[in-house]
Order: C-alpha cells, then structure tokens, then sequence
C-alpha cells in the first residue's frame, strides 16, 4: 500500500507508482505495461517514447482515469486518482471532435458542462480560436476540416477546459511531416504561454526531444520505462534546433537505446511473448 | 467516360437523376414491348395502357381509400414499435445488463416470422384493425430493437471518452455523446423497418382484411382482373419509395455534419 506521505507522491504534480495492467486476449493474459514509476513536476513537459503497441496508451488511459490499472496508483497532487476527471484533459490519437457540433461548440464542450456563463465561455473560446489560427471556420463542421485542423481543435477543447494535466496520445500521429512540425511549433508556443504539465506520447525520436523536459524510453511489451533522459535543450524553442550539435546527439543515443526495443517490437507475436 | 467508371467515387447529382429515370423508362420500354412485339397474353400481363385506365378507374372506386386505410395501419405499427423499440434498443447498446436481459430473448422471436403469427393474432385481436396493426408491428419490432442496440453500441469508444475526460458525468455523457452520435443511424434503421412495416401490412391484408390495399389485389385476383392487380402493386411500390425519399430529405436536413450524404 502505498502512503500519501511516501517521497515523490506529494510535491509533485503527477506519481505513477508501479503501475502494471494486464489484458485477456484469447485466454492468454498479455502484461501491456508492467511496474512503470515516474514523477512528473508542475509545469514539466514530458514526452514518452516507445515502439507501437508497447502500453503507451494503455498508460495514459490509466492516468486518465479511463482503464483501471491491475496494480499500482496514479496521484495527482498527492490524491490518488479513481476515475476520469476535467483536471486531467486529454487528446487521443484518434479524430475525436463531436462531428455534429461545430468548431466552436466543440471547444465550449467542456465550458457548457461546468456551466460558465456565456460571455465568459465565449472570450475563453475566441481566445483559443485565435491562437489554433481557427477563427474563420469557427461555424464550420468537422467534416470540412483537414487532419491537422482537427487536431488544432482537439487541443483547443481540451485546453480551454483549463486542466491541470494535458495528457496526448500521439495527437500528431497521423500527419504529414509538414503538418507535423506546425503543430510541434504551435503546441511549444501555446505550452510557453500556460505553463501546463504535459505528458506526451509519441514514436517519433525528433518529436519527443524537440518537445519534452524530459524524455522516458519505454521498452517494447510489456512496457516498462527504460531510461529517462533530461532534454538540455534551451526554451522557447524553434525548429532550427532540429538542426544543433546537442540534439543530434542526444537523437543519435536515444535512437540506439530503442533500435532493441524496436527490433524486439517487430519481430514479437501479436499475442504477446510476456 | 472513364471518369464515370472509378470505383465508388461520385458522379454529377444530374448524371445521377437522368439515370435513375432512365432505369424507369427502360421497365416500361420492355414492358410494352412484351406486350407488342412479344405477344404475351394481356390476362397475364396487361399492356401499360390498360394498368393506366384501370389506375385512373380505381381512383375514383376506392383505391384512394384503400391507401388511406393502409398508411394508417402501417403508420400506427410502426410508431408503436418505435415508441417501444428506439427506447428499448438504445438502453441495450448503452447497458450491459439491459443487453444481457433482451437480447437472447428478442433475437429468439426475430426469427419466428410474422406471417407465422396470423392466425394466432386473429384469435387474439379478432379481424379488426388491432390484428393488422399486431401483425405489422411483429414484423418489424423486433428486428428494430436490435438494429438500434447495435447503432448504439458502434458509437465510437474515443468519443464517450473524449467527454468523460472534458468532466462529463454518466447521465450528461448519454445525452450529449451517445444520442446525438448515435441519431443517424436511429434514423436509417426507422427507414428501413418503415419499408418493412409495408411488406407486413400487405401480408395481413391478403388474408384476412376487406380493406386496404392487400385487399385489393386480393380482391383483383379473385376477379381474375390482372390490370387492377397491377395497379395494386405498382401503388405499393410507388408508396414506399416516398417514404424513403421523405425519410432521406429528412436526414439531410437533420444532419448536415455528416460526412457522407445520407
Ligand atoms: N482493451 C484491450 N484488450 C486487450 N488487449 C489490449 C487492450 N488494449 C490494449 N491491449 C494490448 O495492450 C498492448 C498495448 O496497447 P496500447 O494500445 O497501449 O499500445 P500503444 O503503445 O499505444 O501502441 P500504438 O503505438 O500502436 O498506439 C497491445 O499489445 C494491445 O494489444
Ligand atoms: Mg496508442
């Protein structure tokens, strides 16, 4: 049992306490993330980094409250979790916008449920229509919308909910090389200005350097944390950064630890050789 | 040319129309010149003049009656079954232990078929307009139910998790996730049983009504008066694509954030 008062739980924003979730899968029991610990602090960018199907959503789904864990806790504020929440936002790797309300009744989603009145939710909601660059389709469905765009409103919608936690499943997953460094761009500059706590999920080496604090390597199923790496790398950031001595290297390293891991992933059965 | 022959990708709404119709226009090409050049026999298939005559006759003796008759009976099984089955069906798919309960039980009635249930319903509600309306709404009841458990069961997972994490509760999730996502499908599944209701009032009626539009072809064919049976069937065709279309204007302006026309 782990106690509220145990060194890491309280003082930080996030603790994940040896966390391990098991799956059935054809009477088989596939172990999806197994005894994975860390510490996020307030305001801290972390970025995990990880081979397909290695329990990387498994884990944020947890911390969001959306799975249960088989064994271990998450706190957040030295509270252990219990369930989902509006302090714990997240962005799935999925499209998920509400395809019958528009741009803008997206955003307000979680505004109308707290009840904030008009005026308020309509300056909250222009605010983050301004800074996705979404004004001018703020009436429009998603449907009109291209994959990028749609993504720029998830990220709207679940900021403009104020939460304590941004959690992202690989949000920029299904994008074009370009697109993707828009948004990489985009969401340091939005981070620069609210100072979340974000918790990342990618495959991407780039990707993960180029935004964390930190960068977590976890190992290929069942998924556990292999290595975190602090990311020395000066704020705010630009993308010529991409292009600096330190984070050549830093690629070069990451990319050997999970080359194994990755090599491990492809060649393992789909049920899992745990 | 080749433009028009990719596979699935869509053509001019007006390309679209000019062959619909010309479908049409080539039945009664063929059907007249069955009749002409084919020579088959006018007590087997009457020529597209005589159905017309017959039609324009009956229209005065009854026949607008006997639609009416008809739509009130297909109209009020099929409400009765969508006011218990929309209900029923979206408490299936949203829970376990409602899905559990009914399920087994209604797909064990779905495949007893309607008309196996006449003569029973005559004993049960006589040969009054309870007994059409009963045999429509067995028809169709149960196969809706579990059409919309399942709508209602394909809403994407992502969306309802996507508000649980915005602060929705259970109860606001249900209301502002699972309805409107699920609505559409409501919609085409009520247009599809409604087509339905169609097929077993007509079956009621050819056996025990002395009214509606099942009547009349029975009627016809005791007759032996092939254009009048005709214009029958060709009403009940003409019937049923309205409703369809009807049904599909209407989702088009329900739902105009859908991603493909419906
Ligand atoms: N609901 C479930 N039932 C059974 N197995 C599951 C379930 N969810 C996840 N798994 C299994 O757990 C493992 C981890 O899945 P998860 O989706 O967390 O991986 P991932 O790292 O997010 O992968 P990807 O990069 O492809 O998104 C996979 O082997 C998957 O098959
Ligand atoms: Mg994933």
């Amino acid at each position: 049992m782990a106690l509220a008062a145990e060194p890491g739980i309280s003082g930080n924003k996030l603790a994940v306490v040896n966390l391990t979730r098991e799956f059935n899968f054809k009477h088989r029991k596939i172990t999806a993330i197994q005894g994975i610990s860390l510490e996020v602090k307030e305001g801290e960018f972390v970025t995990i980094l990880g081979p397909s199907g290695c329990g990387k959503s498994t884990l944020l789904r947890i911390i969001a409250g959306l799975t249960e864990a088989s064994s271990g806790q998450v706190y957040k504020d030295g509270r252990l979790i219990q369930g989902p929440g509006r302090d714990r936002g997240m962005v799935f790797q999925s499209y998920t916008l509400f395809p019958w309300l528009t741009v803008r009744q997206n955003i307000e989603f979680g505004l109308n449920l707290k009840r904030v009145e008009a005026d308020r939710r309509h300056e909250i909601v222009n605010h983050y229509l301004d800074i996705i660059g979404l004004t001018a389709f703020a009436d429009a469905f998603p449907k009109s919308l291209s994959g990028g765009m749609k993504q720029r409103v998830a990220i709207a919608r679940a900021l403009a909910n104020d939460p304590d936690i941004l959690l992202m499943d690989e949000p920029f997953g299904a994008l074009d090389a370009q697109t993707r460094l828009v948004m990489q761009e985009l969401l340091l500059k939005i981070w620069e200005e609210t100072r979340k706590t974000i918790l990342f999920v990618t495959h991407d080496v780039e990707e993960a350097i180029f935004l964390g604090d930190t960068v977590y390597i976890m190992t290929a199923r069942p998924g556990r944390l292999k290595a975190r790496i602090p990311v020395p790398l000066s704020r705010p950031r630009s993308f010529e950064i991409k292009n600096s001595r330190v984070f050549l290297e830093l690629k070069t390293s990451i990319l050997e630890q999970i080359r194994e891991e990755s090599l491990k992933a492809a060649t393992m059965m789909p049920a899992g050789c745990d | 040319m080749r433009k028009y022959l990719k596979l699935n990708a869509p053509i001019p709404g007006k390309l679209y129309f000019i062959l619909s119709v010309s479908a049409f226009a080539l039945l009664l090409l063929l059907w007249q010149l069955g009749v002409t050049v084919g020579h088959l026999p006018p007590s087997h298939l009457p020529p597209p003049g005589a159905v017309a005559r017959a039609a324009v006759a009956l229209a005065t003796d009854g026949l607008i009656g006997d639609i009416g008759i008809s739509f009130f009976r297909v109209t009020t099984g099929f409400l009765l079954a969508a006011a218990i089955g929309v209900p029923l069906g979206i408490l299936m798919g949203s829970l376990k232990v409602a899905e559990a309960f009914f399920e087994p039980l209604l797909a064990f009635f779905r495949y007893m078929p309607a008309s196996a249930f006449i003569p029973l319903t005559i004993i049960w509600l006589s040969i009054f307009e309870a007994q059409k309306i009963g045999v429509v709404f067995i028809g169709i009841f149960f196969q809706l139910v579990l059409m919309i458990m399942d709508v209602t069961q394909n809403v994407p997972q992502d969306l309802i998790d996507t508000a649980y994490t915005l602060g929705a509760r259970p109860l606001e999730v249900f209301r502002r996730v699972l309805l409107p996502a699920a609505l559409p499908g409501i919609m085409d599944t009520l247009r599809v049983t409604l087509g339905w209701a169609w097929t077993y009032v007509i079956v009621a009626e050819l056996v025990a009504a002395n009214s509606g539009l099942g009547f009349l072809i029975m009627n016809a064919g005791r007759q032996l008066s092939t254009p009048d049976m005709f214009v029958g069937i060709l009403t009940i065709g003409v019937l049923g694509i309205i409703c369809d279309m009807a049904f599909k204007a209407l989702n088009r302006l329900l739902f105009p954030w859908l991603e493909r026309e419906v």
